[in-house]
């Protein structure tokens, strides 16, 4: 184990802002792509539906 | 044929739909797999103490960042040669995704260089053909949003694409060549000649585990984009029924 | 053949020719951006002659680029453009010829006005004569591969700064051996190897840029 407390852990031996910087800013950026891809689905999803209600009146 | 069938919307949308969680899934475990190894069993770096641990989410990303480019050319590629609308939508569907990894490998590259350089940019020949490959990515992106009729924003982002795609390793040489040129030795990126194995391991689960994601999320993105451009079809106002 | 592509470019060229304005400010384009530089930097000698050669390659990046986006634009909208598309002649000759004659009207000029940019820049004869040789070879290139980006923007909102964005990341090898050589003669070290990859990406970007604009520019009419 590398690490005696979760201290430690956060600190990353000094380095903590540019790791947990480098993590953070992946994780954010995954997050945001998975949001954005599920509104624009909804979005269109919306938007198909009620064209086809549309059509059918 | 057997290809085309797999190349017809109405069978790519719910196979891709099914596949979609497997992908995701596996990206899941790979990434805690990794993330795993990254922080609790690779040892501390000699030189670089514990901010080597970025290396785990950098290379990975860099790695991506080209592959991606590079499977986006074959889409455009095997769209232009067969006319297959499929395979553009694939391209497209790529395109944000790859671009978001060389953003990710440009902040941690960043994050990286500057506790071990002590600056947060240099212009390495890596990271600046990286920042190339951005500008790449959005000049694809930015020309097929301009373009408002699908056929033509296809066919034009596909022909840049495999411009850019052979364009790639004649602007890597010459970042590299006028990189050593001015900088000489001073500044490299190469680690220490003997990379601890479970170090390798973890990179290598973190970059599987950006793979899976990537398909998940293309093909995510592909069946939205499908559902838009099929929305005459009676397959999709069929779908449309059931839920999102 | 030859006869098509020398029409394409003499009716270019003379189109061109009379309307001196657009092509005059696009040359003053060039000496404007160039010399606004050492004010905005300074005027020391030393300092002028580090940056000359690379400052004078980039105006002429952004010079090659500010006439791009009207290569295709005007005859399409004339329609004479579809006409020379329906032409038994190849196409790959016409968008060669386009490029050809947009290098005759933009690059020559460049040529002969960068060596007054390079004296302002404190640059020894040497290398005044490396930077026209590399402009030299390095401005049909921007000719070439600019034709591809302004095929693919054909009557698009914004095109011209759509023709930057998708072109200037191409043009990087161009500048980096463009500018090298110049910077290889004021650092002693020589200028063949950078002029002869410079010939290289020409000799690359002549057998592959009029196809890819041909293609371009049929997807973009059709």
């Amino acid at each position: 184990m590398n690490w005696e407390s979760w201290q430690t852990f956060w600190a990353m031996g000094g380095y903590g802002l540019y790791v947990w910087g480098s993590f953070g800013m992946t994780l954010l950026c995954v997050a945001a792509e998975i949001g954005l891809l599920r509104r624009h689905r909804l979005q269109v999803w919306r938007r198909l539906r009620r064209m086809k209600t549309w059509d059918a009146q | 044929m057997n290809l085309y069938h797999y190349a017809s919307p109405s069978t790519f949308y719910p196979w891709a739909g099914k596949l979609i969680p497997w992908f995701a899934a596996l990206a899941l475990i790979l990434a805690a797999a990794g993330l795993y190894i990254g922080f609790f069993v690779a040892p501390t770096d000699f030189q670089q103490g514990e901010g080597y641990r970025i290396i785990f989410i950098h290379v990975p990303a860099a790695w991506m960042s080209m592959f991606i480019y590079v499977v986006m050319a074959f889409w455009s590629a095997i769209g232009l040669a067969f006319n297959t609308r499929q395979s553009f939508v694939m391209a497209r569907a790529l395109a944000p995704t790859g671009a978001m990894f060389t953003f990710v490998a440009l902040w941690t590259g960043a994050l990286w260089g500057k506790p071990m350089w002590g600056a947060w940019w240099v212009w390495d020949a890596r990271l600046t053909s990286e920042l190339i490959l951005l500008f790449l990515y959005v000049g694809v992106m930015a020309l097929q949003a301009a373009i408002d009729d699908p056929r033509r924003a296809d066919r034009a982002g596909a022909l840049l694409n495999l411009v850019g795609v052979i364009n790639v390793p004649v602007i890597y040489f010459s970042v590299k060549w006028w990189n050593t040129l001015h900088q000489g030795a001073s500044v490299s990126l190469t680690r220490a000649p003997s990379m601890a194995q479970t170090m390798l391991w973890g990179m290598l689960i973190m970059a599987l585990a950006a793979w899976m994601y990537t398909i998940a999320v293309a093909l995510a993105r592909a069946r939205t984009l499908t559902l838009e451009r099929e929305r005459q079809s009676e397959w999709v106002r069929a779908r449309l029924e059931g839920q999102p | 053949m030859l006869r098509f592509l020398f029409t394409v470019v003499r009716r270019d060229v003379l189109l061109a020719a009379r309307r001196r304005g657009d092509w005059l400010t696009a040359q003053f384009f060039f000496v404007i951006v160039v010399s606004m530089f050492p004010l905005g930097i300074g005027p020391e000698p030393g300092m002028l002659r580090t940056i000359g050669p690379g400052v004078v390659w980039v105006a002429a990046l952004l010079a090659s680029l500010l006439s791009l986006d009207r290569l295709f634009a005007d005859d399409y909208r004339d329609g004479s453009l579809e006409q020379a598309m329906l032409s038994p002649c190849p196409m790959a000759l016409l968008t060669l010829g386009k490029a050809i004659a947009h290098w005759v009207i933009n690059g020559i000029p460049l040529l002969l006005i960068a060596p007054l940019l390079g004296i302002q820049f404190n640059l020894p004869a040497a290398a005044l004569w490396i930077l026209v040789l590399s402009l030299a070879i390095g401005t049909p290139i921007l000719s070439l591969l600019g034709s591809i980006g302004a095929a693919l923007t054909l009557g698009l909102r914004g095109g011209g700064a759509l023709v930057t964005l998708l072109i200037m990341p191409l043009y990087v090898p161009a500048l980096i051996f463009g500018a090298g050589a110049v910077e290889g003669v004021l650092s002693g070290s020589g200028s063949e190897a950078h002029l002869s990859l410079l010939g290289a990406f020409l000799v690359l970007s002549l057998l592959l840029a009029p196809w890819v604009s041909a293609m371009a520019l049929k997807v973009s009419v059709e």
